[in-house]
């Protein structure tokens, strides 16, 4: 992009000289082109990514079974009905159990060992301490520390996990099941350490046994998105879906945004579709790209689900400590619907739960190396129809597209005006006018890095703080600090009553460049952080303009500018997004937990590594801040 | 045909014997056959067949031999092999169940896939040279891939943690090894009978691969004559060993199941190997069973023996042999033939239960650490329940102890750090002067040889459990050396434990049998434990990067030497001497015809070729460009749409 720059630049001068006029290469015309016509551009490109997000349902393709050495379903059950009423047997046995023994956890676990031993399987026992969640800048990528031993814990609040390893009986020893149960609400992070000593694993299944369905048929709910948006192997997907819907006939959902589902105006984008869809395949039989719109619907709610569940970057179930070793991993939640004392059901529901589990076990165990074949950059719209990357990341392109072109187009007004104010022809070094701005979006950037590293700090404060008193302490701090910016920084400060400041022009060009640059970063990282990231940031950055002109103008079409760029910049604001988030999920917020529950979400990124938060506090926050410079720009 | 050849097969044994007679030797070739058969308390059976094959000592080399193979005798002349062990296996030996403290779990438990250790009989300089000799000929003889023990990555030499004092000694192991009857047909080859005829019949090939434990062994062994002149004698030892679970039509679980050999093997003895000097068929029963009727003298007691309240033998034993713990039933088969097949079974009548003797401790191996970088490997031992009660206890300076050698082979590409060996003693962290006697490493070199640790642990008697833990690197690996198949990681061999202060063995009261079974067992040998392989994933690169690299290469270099060129034959100068004549002049033909086309469409005049700046040309630029991008756009879509409705 700047080696753009300056060659146009070159070429303005030869002109101004005089000299002959030299046709410019055909790329470099395209690129005088679109930065002439930027805001046309990045009009169509914006609406053109947010149409091509909406598209996505349509697009997606039905998914496959890759690795053909899985056959899953091709082996015969060997499961009885005797294995069966065992397992019936040792849910009758733990009821007793915790019925007799009130409040002795650990005492369960102890009973499951035995069941296991029984089987025939290698039993350990685990003493685990629930690991504070605290906040550690320095490890933050990193993994935790293999060898380290826990020494100041104290002892009265260890739990216990207990782990069955089955090892094939007739092979070397080097294939076997593992089984282990974690019945103590704080072992989610921790069954997976246990696995740290497993060698190699193949695929991890975490099954959960809800209540009653509410559907009529027994359903299994899939949960894959681990941290970071990582996602399993699709084939894994693949296999359990298959098995459980045209083996054991299963119900098999994923989640959804529930309230996109009774939205009307995505209704009616559906109906839309429908009707470009039956309009193209009268023209062409062979173009059969519609579907109906409540497919539509459906599609989309489980895209923004899945879409959402990535971004966040938190797992969506106990898988996701797998995912930290490159394990596969799914959480399966099964909900019957029989009422829980039908003998009957409850025989034919275990069945085939125990069929569909021993079915996907012995696919993987056909698996003669790991998971490669498949995808792993996805988005699911339904359980059995995907996304690929290829087809998504179209929609990001075309949206953070219109960024550089803007830029420039920027860059070269704000050149201009400056030129035309400054009087002193020394100063007027052409290649540096960027450099006092590029200090504003510096400063205000350092400033994200420091907000950023605050709760670590925070965290050290001794005494228990509950979580609001910690957020507004974060708040308070990070606010002052802003204000020292501003006061020591000069030409920071939207408030300066300099007249010659920087021009916002220009500065607006390098918030964008710095904005264009932490998504794409962001997408490498976690695409659907910086897909979610760039619907929020590139219409902010791309409307903010100061709003004095346009008050004083008083023309509608920059009133109306300047009122969009503040509805943005309102829902730009991190708080208020994840507040409007949390309503959009059907979590509604009461106001003044606002700050505790922000607190809360937060902790629970930085327990998973989410690198959203990074994302926030680096990226989005400070062109947040800039964007808000601008609009209050004194020019 | 058969009677015949039986008929002629005893007159040419006399005739052997003659003629070794009239050629000055005292002894001849023998060969004897056995089969144990053991219940195990987890409701399997185990079956060890055993042939042993004597060559005397002879002065005259490349002799025919009439029962020896030849191939091995030639194999040992050849390679000056004083003691070999080739052993297949598949399966891992259950120690709990299958016992790990008496002769047969501590000589034949194996670990997986192929296990080779030889001692050779030559000056030190040639042993490595004799070691790659023999795997390439035991390669060929038994159709395995022994041939890859030649590599120096895949062998080590122990000194003392492999239970063989010998500078001469080369072990080797292969634990991927897949073992299967193409392995065994060429093992049975070496039979006399083959499995035509005798005990070997009962190698029922689908009945054996079913089992959930087979190794095939054989070992080798030359015994020195003493006399002048005349060569050393071959003795030749095979043996396998299956566990097999008998088939249950039974519904009560909780008694044991009942088998006879046509239903373990589906096949029956119908008769002896002629060749074979003794042919035996032993049971060996153990545990509780044989401690109660322990004081059983009189006849009708002994009879008792094998039918009693507990179980019944379906032929009457010919000898019954005690031990401390067991009993061994011993059956001729010499009056089995077709009409009146052999087919020993055993019928349970009541539940029983049994445990078998363990070794002092029990070893596991496994892996710590996840990631493609590194990693820890730890061998556990821990204590068994029939360590308290064992008699073999040594003091030193009053201490109760426990020795156990620890034998490990790393190969190179898991680059140990002999320094973070650490020992823990009831998970405690002990200092190797407290536990540690004496260690021996060699250091594995990238590429060239594999890495070995011995250790010999001196663990008080009392401990429960001791665990020794060292951290490696993983190594990378170059292109050609992982394996063609897909792969879920790399096997590291199992390593050996093995107690120098104990060894097992069945000490018979009655003291006169001469079948070479029950002479090795009353032998006392080593106790010994394989521990299970380990399975360690290695970074595994893209394959397909090479065609990706090959691609971006070619491309940067077009690149390159495109631009390059085009820099060096440009000429600035001429070119803007060319624009300035050009200027002057019209544009081409289609340009104009272009530019009145668009004139008509807009409705204006012909507008001259201006020289005005780019800014100021661009809208007519821009509908030229749109006017293009549409021309396109229209072409490819009716390519689109008439490529596609045919």
């Amino acid at each position: 992009m700047a080696g753009e720059k300056r060659n146009r630049e070159e070429e303005e001068v030869k002109t101004d000289d005089g000299s002959p006029k030299i046709k410019p290469r055909p790329i470099v015309r395209l690129g005088i082109f679109l930065i002439a016509h930027s805001p046309v551009f990045s009009v169509v490109f914006s609406a053109a990514g947010i149409l091509a997000l909406l598209l996505l349902p349509l697009l997606a393709k039905n998914t496959y079974i890759s690795e053909n050495a899985l056959m899953p379903g091709s082996a015969r059950s060997m499961l009885s009905n005797r294995d069966v009423s065992a397992g019936s047997k040792l849910v009758k046995d733990i009821k007793n159990f915790r019925l007799s023994h009130e409040g002795q956890g650990v005492e369960v676990q102890k009973l499951i060992g035995e069941y296991m031993s029984e089987m025939g399987a290698e039993v350990y026992y685990q003493k685990f301490h629930p690991e504070g969640n605290q906040f550690h800048p320095l490890h933050f990528f990193s993994g935790p520390d293999s060898y380290t031993l826990l020494d100041n814990v104290s002892c009265a609040s260890y739990g216990v996990n207990v782990a069955g390893i089955i090892r094939a009986p007739r092979g070397d020893g080097k294939e076997s099941i593992v089984l282990a149960s974690d019945l103590l609400k704080c072992g989610e992070l921790n069954t997976a350490d246990n696995f740290r000593r497993a060698g190699t694993v193949a695929a991890a299944l975490v099954l959960k046994v809800d209540g009653r369905s509410e559907r009529f048929e027994d359903t299994l709910s899939i949960y894959a998105e681990a941290s970071n948006g990582q996602m399993p192997n699709l084939d894994l997907i693949n296999v359990v879906n298959y098995l459980a819907v045209h083996r054991q006939g299963f119900y098999v959902r994923v989640e959804k945004v529930v309230s996109l589902l009774s939205s009307s105006w995505l209704k009616i984008i559906g109906e839309i579709f429908e009707a470009v869809g039956k309009l193209a395949h009268t023209l062409n039989p062979d173009w059969n790209f519609g579907i109906p719109a409540a497919d539509y619907l459906e599609g989309s709610a489980t895209l923004a689900s899945s879409l959402y569940s990535q971004a966040l970057g938190i797992p969506t179930g106990p898988h996701g400590a797998f995912r930290d070793y490159q394990v596969d991993a799914i959480t399966l939640k099964v909900s019957p619907r029989f009422p829980p004392d039908s003998k009957t059901r409850q025989h034919d529901f275990f069945l085939r739960g125990a069929r569909l589990l021993e079915g996907t076990i012995r696919s993987v165990n056909n698996l003669l190396e790991k998971f490669h074949q498949s995808f792993f950059l996805y988005l699911l719209t339904s359980p059995s129809k995907f996304i690929s990357v290829g087809v998504y990341m179209i929609a990001f392109a075309l949206l953070v597209a219109p960024l550089p072109m803007v830029a420039a187009s920027l860059y070269i007004d704000g050149c201009k005006a400056l030129t035309n104010s400054t009087l002193n022809p020394a100063g007027n070094f052409k290649s540096w006018k960027w450099l006092d701005a590029a200090k504003q979006v510096f400063a205000l950037h350092l400033l994200g890095f420091i907000v950023t590293l605050l709760p670590y700090f925070i965290c050290q404060i001794p005494g228990q703080h509950s979580p609001r008193n910690r957020s507004i302490m974060w708040g308070t701090t990070s606010s002052s600090l802003l204000f020292i910016t501003f006061a020591t920084i000069p030409g920071c400060s939207p408030f300066s009553s300099r007249l010659h400041g920087t021009n916002w022009a220009v500065v607006k060009s390098v918030t964008i460049s710095a904005a264009f640059i932490g998504l794409c970063l962001m997408s490498i990282i976690n695409f659907a952080t910086a897909e979610i990231g760039a619907l929020l940031l590139v219409p902010t950055c791309l409307m903010a303009q100061p709003i004095k002109p346009a008050l004083r103008s008083r023309k509608i079409k920059s009133l109306l500018g300047a009122f969009c760029s503040m509805v943005l910049l309102t829902i730009g604001f991190p708080v208020m997004f994840f507040a409007i988030s949390k309503e959009l999920l059907g979590e509604g917020l009461v106001g003044l937990s606002l700050g505790g529950e922000f607190w809360t979400w937060l902790e629970s990124l930085w327990a998973w590594k989410s690198a959203t938060y990074l994302y926030i506090g680096m990226v989005h926050l400070p062109c947040w801040l800039l964007c808000l410079c601008i609009l209050f720009h004194p020019s | 045909m058969a009677s015949l050849v039986r008929s002629w097969i005893p007159l040419l044994v006399l005739q052997s014997f003659l003629f070794a007679i009239a050629f000055g030797s005292t002894q001849v070739e023998e060969f004897s056959e056995a089969l144990l058969l053991k219940p195990l308390p987890d409701r399997k059976v185990l079956a060890h067949f055993h042939f042993e094959n004597r060559a005397p000592p002879s002065n005259s080399h490349g002799r025919h031999h009439h029962l020896f193979p030849k191939a091995i005798s030639q194999l040992v002349q050849k390679f000056r092999v004083k003691e070999m062990e080739l052993s297949f296996t598949q399966g891992r030996w259950n120690h709990e169940h299958w016992g790990g403290f008496d002769p047969l779990s501590s000589m034949n438990a194996k670990p997986v896939g192929v296990e080779l250790w030889a001692v050779f009989d030559v000056p030190q300089s040639q042993v490595d040279t004799s070691w790659k000799n023999l795997t390439h000929a035991l390669s060929g003889l038994f159709c395995a891939s022994i041939n890859f023990l030649e590599s120096s990555t895949s062998y080590a030499a122990p000194t003392w943690g492999f239970g063989t004092n010998s500078d001469k000694l080369r072990y080797g192991s292969l634990p991927r090894e897949a073992v299967c009857t193409e392995n065994l047909t060429p093992w049975l080859k070496l039979l006399p009978c083959r499995d035509k005829d005798g005990i070997s019949a009962l190698m029922n090939r689908p009945s054996v691969y079913r089992g959930f434990y087979h190794s095939q062994r054989l070992h080798l062994s030359t015994v020195e004559s003493g006399q002048e002149g005349l060569g050393s004698g071959i003795v030749l030892e095979q043996s396998l060993t299956v566990v097999l679970q008998p088939d249950t039509t039974s519904i009560e679980t909780n008694i044991q199941p009942s088998w006879s050999l046509s239903s373990l093997f589906g096949r029956k003895v119908v008769g002896r190997c002629v060749l074979a000097n003794s042919s035996h068929v032993y049971l060996q029963l153990e545990g509780r069973l044989g401690q109660e009727s322990k004081n059983v003298d009189t006849e009708i007691e002994a009879h008792k023996l094998w039918k009693n309240a507990d179980f019944e033998l379906s032929f009457k034993p010919d000898r019954v042999l005690r031990e401390s713990s067991s009993f061994l039933f011993i059956f001729d088969i010499d009056n089995a033939s077709d009409s009146e097949p052999f087919d020993l079974g055993l019928t349970w009548k009541v539940p029983s239960k049994w445990s078998c003797q363990q070794a002092p401790l029990h070893a596991s191996r496994f892996l710590m650490g996840s990631g493609n970088e590194r990693g820890a490997i730890a061998i556990l031992l821990k204590a068994t329940e029939s360590q308290e009660s064992s008699p073999v206890r040594e003091l030193t300076d009053g201490r109760c102890t426990i020795k156990a050698n620890v034998f490990q082979i790393f190969p190179w590409y898991i680059k140990v750090y002999y320094h973070t060996l650490q020992i823990f003693v009831d998970q405690q962290l002990k200092t190797d002067s407290e536990v540690l006697k004496k260690i021996n490493v060699s250091p594995s070199t990238d590429k060239v040889s594999s890495g070995m640790l011995e250790i010999m642990l001196e663990l008080p008697c009392e401990v429960k459990s001791a665990a020794i833990s060292i951290e490696y690197d993983k190594g990378f690996l170059h292109i050609d050396e992982y394996p063609p198949d897909a792969n879920q990681g790399f096997d590291i061999p199992s390593a050996l434990i093995s107690f120098p202060n104990h060894h097992a063995s069945l000490d018979f009261q009655e003291e006169l049998s001469k079948s070479p079974l029950i002479s090795s067992f009353k032998e006392k040998s080593l106790v010994r434990s394989y521990t299970e392989v380990l399975l360690v994933p290695l970074t595994t690169p893209d394959f397909s990067m090479p065609y990706n690299v090959i691609t971006i290469t070619c491309t940067i270099f077009a690149l390159y030497f495109g631009s390059l060129l085009n820099v060096l034959r440009r000429r600035i100068g001429e070119e803007e001497r060319f624009l300035k004549s050009q200027a002057g002049k019209k544009t081409g033909g289609l340009k104009q015809l272009l530019s009145r086309f668009t004139a008509k469409i807009r409705g204006r005049p012909i507008e001259a070729p201006s020289s005005e700046s780019p800014a100021a040309k661009s809208p007519f630029l821009s509908s030229k460009l749109i006017f293009k991008i549409i021309l396109v756009a229209g072409a490819a879509a009716a390519w689109q749409y008439f490529s596609t409705d045919k």
